[in-house]
């Protein structure tokens, strides 16, 4: 560019870049998007929104440490994570839109509370509202990360290419995104005193809301060869949450599980009751004009 | 000897030559250069408040995407700039203290309040406008690291530009509500815009030292003059109109003549009276608190680190 002009860009024809990218891209662009010879087009659509609204509300919570991190780089590094989800949650709620006949951002803004099919954890307040802290928020993402790297590197061969194809993006990231948080945790585990109680505090936080990951749904039990059990990530994301926690002199808490409610949870559109809120907020402005283009 | 080292330094400059952090440079260069930077990079950062406060209601997706892209970038502009300012001898927690204490300014604009989503377009458009027309010249400033800087925070500045005359230019194609939405806008950030480029050179106290250290390159009024030549036909373009009745154009100068700031209000924001100052120091004030025990965290851990590999 030439720095006589401040404008010049506007009209087009230069090609300037973020530092950092948004982090969707047209990735999927030579994708054969046809769905597999007799896969439960339903069944695909509802797993889709399980995987994309993880990632979306999750990207949502994560996004609220924006300008509020310990420390710039942190704060470079929670939006950079925020922002491959948002990527993986629009990738994941396209494909789902393609059966449903919905936009991602139908999906996403008119939707209600009780047609989101995301697991708890990822809707919860870890901080920095009251929720939590900076270590609950450590805490969760080693958790999420862990579990939904383990379900991408599977995921990879699913029968379904689209789901592939955003798995083999994935991946990269969500490795990432669990070293970010795997040296968090040993960071404040040994680091001091204080750092030591609010990670052991941040584990017990988020401990409750892990079985839900591993809960088979009957979604997934319909989609044989295209989704993946989450019961069968058990054991892998056991082993890692055993040696970042062994690493950073912290105890693994004891297994409780978070009570449901006649056996449902997030997967069957039963949230938590800050995901009303959580929602509200997010949809407010998009639902406020209907008509309106952005 | 320092008269040796002065000669050196003030032929450096004449010639368009970059100081290095190594050169020998004046005590008042040197404090000026930071007092800048650091407020520039305070900036940055106190930037991120105003245009974060619509992150979480983006309208869709791809425009919440972009905002936070946008929002770390400034978190990562407000880095290189620190950093410039260690070149110097700066240290960032000393500068962030003195940011939150109120000892160190930011640019004004961003006591103002964010209102709408059409403001997060009209911020891209008009403020990093004005920023982009402020520091273009920096690029070419005597200071090699801040330069070079500049150069990478000017390009990345000029696609958030792009990016929030998009997003207007698709409002402006959307529904009467959209529109009139982005017309409010654009009325109560066009003065503030106009601020942005410091008082007029006749009150200006830090031009004239600043110009013959090579450290600012055009003065207040050369700089204001040059955005509202350069905003008017992209307003046309758009569709919308600045709310100022003496702005027209004049055939004579070949430019833009146009009304004044409210000059006044702009002196009252500086002092700490604007709609947001508090707010925005004591976001930035807790954000830092709250993070103590996380940085005093990773020192301990880092010390422990280090000492385990000297044992080794």
């Amino acid at each position: 560019m030439s720095f006589d002009n401040a404008y010049e860009s506007l009209l087009g024809g230069e090609d300037a870049h973020w530092a950092f990218g948004t982090g969707f891209s047209e990735a999927l662009s030579g994708v054969n998007r046809e769905f597999p010879a007799g896969v439960d087009k339903d069944a695909l659509a509802a797993y889709c929104l399980m995987l994309g609204d993880d990632a979306l509300i999750y990207s949502q919570r994560l996004s609220e440490w924006c300008s509020r991190a310990p420390e710039l780089e942190e704060d470079i590094a929670l939006a950079n994570i925020a922002l491959d989800l948002l990527g993986q949650a629009r990738m994941l709620l396209t494909r789902a839109g393609e059966v449903l006949g919905r936009t991602e951002d139908e999906l996403a803004y008119l939707r209600d509370e009780r047609e989101f099919r995301n697991v708890h954890l990822a809707e919860i307040d870890c901080g920095p509202g009251p929720g939590g802290d900076f270590a609950a928020t450590i805490a969760r993402l080693l958790v999420f990360s862990s579990w939904r790297l383990a379900l991408f590197s599977r995921l990879r061969g699913s029968a379904d290419p689209v789901l592939k194809a955003i798995a083999e993006k994935g991946l990269k990231e969500l490795a990432y995104h669990r070293d970010h948080a795997a040296q968090w945790t040993v960071r404040l585990g040994d680091g001091t005193d204080e750092s030591h109680r609010r990670m052991q505090a941040g584990l017990e936080r988020v401990w409750p809301f892990l079985d839900e990951l591993f809960a088979t749904h009957q979604v997934e039990a319909a989609l044989q060869g295209v989704a993946v059990d989450p019961a069968s990530l058990r054991s892998e994301v056991d082993g890692v949450l055993e040696a970042v926690l062994s690493a950073a002199g912290l105890t693994r808490p004891r297994d409780t599980k978070a009570a449901r409610v006649a056996g449902r949870a997030g997967r069957d559109g039963v949230h938590t009751e800050t995901m009303g809120y959580l929602l509200a907020e997010m949809q407010h402005l998009h639902r406020s004009l209907p008509g309106a283009v952005w | 000897m320092a008269d040796d080292l002065e000669l050196r330094f003030e032929r450096t400059v004449q010639s368009e030559s970059r100081i290095e952090p190594r050169d020998w440079m004046p005590d008042g260069y040197r404090k000026t250069l930071i007092r800048q930077i650091a407020q520039h990079a305070h900036s940055e950062i106190i930037g991120m408040q105003p245009e974060g406060n619509w992150i979480s209601r983006a309208p869709s997706l791809r425009r919440k995407a972009i905002l936070l892209a946008k929002v770390q970038d400034e978190a990562g502009h407000g880095l290189y700039l620190y950093s410039a300012t260690e070149t110097l001898g700066a240290d960032r927690e000393d500068l962030t203290t003195k940011l939150i204490e109120g000892r160190q300014k930011y640019s004004s604009i961003f006591n103002y309040p964010t209102l709408t989503f059409a403001d997060v377009g009209v911020i891209g458009w008009l403020v990093d406008g004005a920023a982009i027309c402020n520091q273009v010249p920096l690029c070419r400033t005597s200071y090699g690291p801040y330069a070079r800087a500049m150069i990478r925070i000017c390009k990345e500045e000029s696609f958030h530009q792009r990016q929030g005359y998009e997003l207007l230019m698709t409002m402006m194609r959307g529904t009467q509500q959209q529109k009139d939405m982005v017309q409010d806008s654009v009325n109560r950030w066009w003065w503030p815009a106009l601020m942005m480029f410091g008082p007029p050179d006749a009150e200006s106290t830090n031009t004239e030292q600043s110009m013959a250290w090579r450290i600012k390159r055009d003065t207040n009024d050369e700089l204001r003059q040059k955005f509202v030549n350069m905003s008017m036909p992209q307003a046309e373009a758009l569709g919308v109109t600045f709310p100022d009745p003496d702005i027209k154009w004049n055939e004579e100068c070949g430019e833009y003549d146009f009304g004044q700031p409210d000059w006044d209000e702009f002196w009252q924001v500086v002092k700490g009276g604007g709609v947001c100052n508090e707010q925005r120091i004591a976001h930035r004030r807790k954000a830092h608190e709250d993070g103590a025990w996380v940085r005093e965290a990773a020192a301990a851990h880092a010390a422990k680190h280090e000492r385990k590999e000297g044992a080794a």
